[in-house]
């Protein structure tokens, strides 16, 4: 069995990192002064919220991996605006967010799918719904699978504020803290967003499903 | 035809599978590499860029600015007749005085 990763917080030879119990802001402040060495403890501490925010918007792991490192350049080179008002995570997730959506714009294209192309599990799952709504486990792998396909059908836009309202149930001024988006920007957004997503399932062979 | 049942049994489906935080090993040391190794951006390259990307415009404009000024040129009296006009303008207003 091979050996089990180290945790987060410490080093990767298991050395428990000198920074420990340093805060962020203390680290930030070193880091613009010229000690690039704190930004790796930033890294270790935020990286793996940063790993799951990527995961839900890229599929492949080295498009995850891309994201990632690509969130942490631009964190270090605009950490010298870092203002110090709001905590250091709340303004990386801020980077983290807008380089998901900038990854899902740069690869709209490529992500097209159809909804309508469905597995013999994910065909067996919405059966299952249609005839018995409740035992129709949401927990299943196929249903995990519908939602990726059906997200894949939405723009970025749509895609992003229904991520951010819907699945992790953020407050409208949570995402306009992320993305930049105004109030009834958001709202406008969503309300053709979850639109966007009737028609998806609507073209799904209706008859059949719904 | 109600999709927004099945919309809804999906999203909860999506809130039942949050993404994995697993992080490569040593993931932090890759980024890391990539920071120190960075090289300093050079400003007169970054200058010389710039530059170069205004000659096509900036050759344009000389361009039309040349046409423009040829068409518009008043195409009455010449360059001699004006010169003498201008020159010999104070002599007339002399001459006319009493």
């Amino acid at each position: 069995m091979p050996p089990a990763p180290p945790p987060a917080n410490t080093a990767p030879n298991g050395v428990p990192s000198p920074y420990d119990g340093t805060p962020d802001d203390a680290l930030v402040r070193r880091v613009i002064e010229g000690d690039k060495e704190c930004f790796e403890e930033l890294i270790r501490r935020h990286q793996p919220r940063v790993f799951a925010t990527a995961r839900r918007y890229a599929r492949r792991e080295d498009e995850v991996q891309d994201i990632v490192q690509e969130v942490f350049l631009k964190t270090f080179e605009r950490l010298p605006g870092f203002r110090f008002e709001a905590p250091f995570e709340h303004w990386l997730m801020r980077v983290a967010i807008r380089t998901c959506y900038d990854f899902l714009r740069a690869h709209q294209r490529t992500r097209e799918s159809s909804f309508t192309d469905l597995s013999r599990e994910e065909e067996d799952w919405l059966d299952r719904h249609k005839t018995e709504p409740d035992a129709a486990d949401e927990r299943a792998e196929a249903a995990r699978s519908l939602v990726q396909k059906l997200m894949d059908t939405l723009t970025p836009e749509f895609r992003l504020v229904i991520q951010l309202l819907e699945i992790e149930e953020r407050s409208v001024k949570e995402i306009h803290e992320l993305t930049g988006w105004s109030v009834p920007l958001i709202k406008v957004r969503a309300f053709r967003a979850r639109a966007a997503m009737r028609r998806a399932i609507a073209r799904m062979k209706p008859e059949k499903y719904l | 035809m109600n999709a927004e049942p099945l919309r809804q049994k999906l999203l909860a489906s999506a809130r039942a599978h949050p993404p994995s935080d697993r992080v490569p090993y040593a993931f932090e040391k890759r980024i890391m590499s990539r920071i120190l190794n960075r090289e300093a951006p050079d400003a007169w390259a970054a200058w010389g860029f710039v530059l170069w990307r205004a000659v096509a415009p900036c050759f344009a404009l000389m361009l039309m600015a040349g046409i423009g000024s040829y068409v518009m040129q008043p195409a009455s009296e010449d360059l001699g007749s004006q010169l003498d006009a201008v020159l010999l303008a104070d002599l007339d207003v002399a001459g006319d005085a009493p």
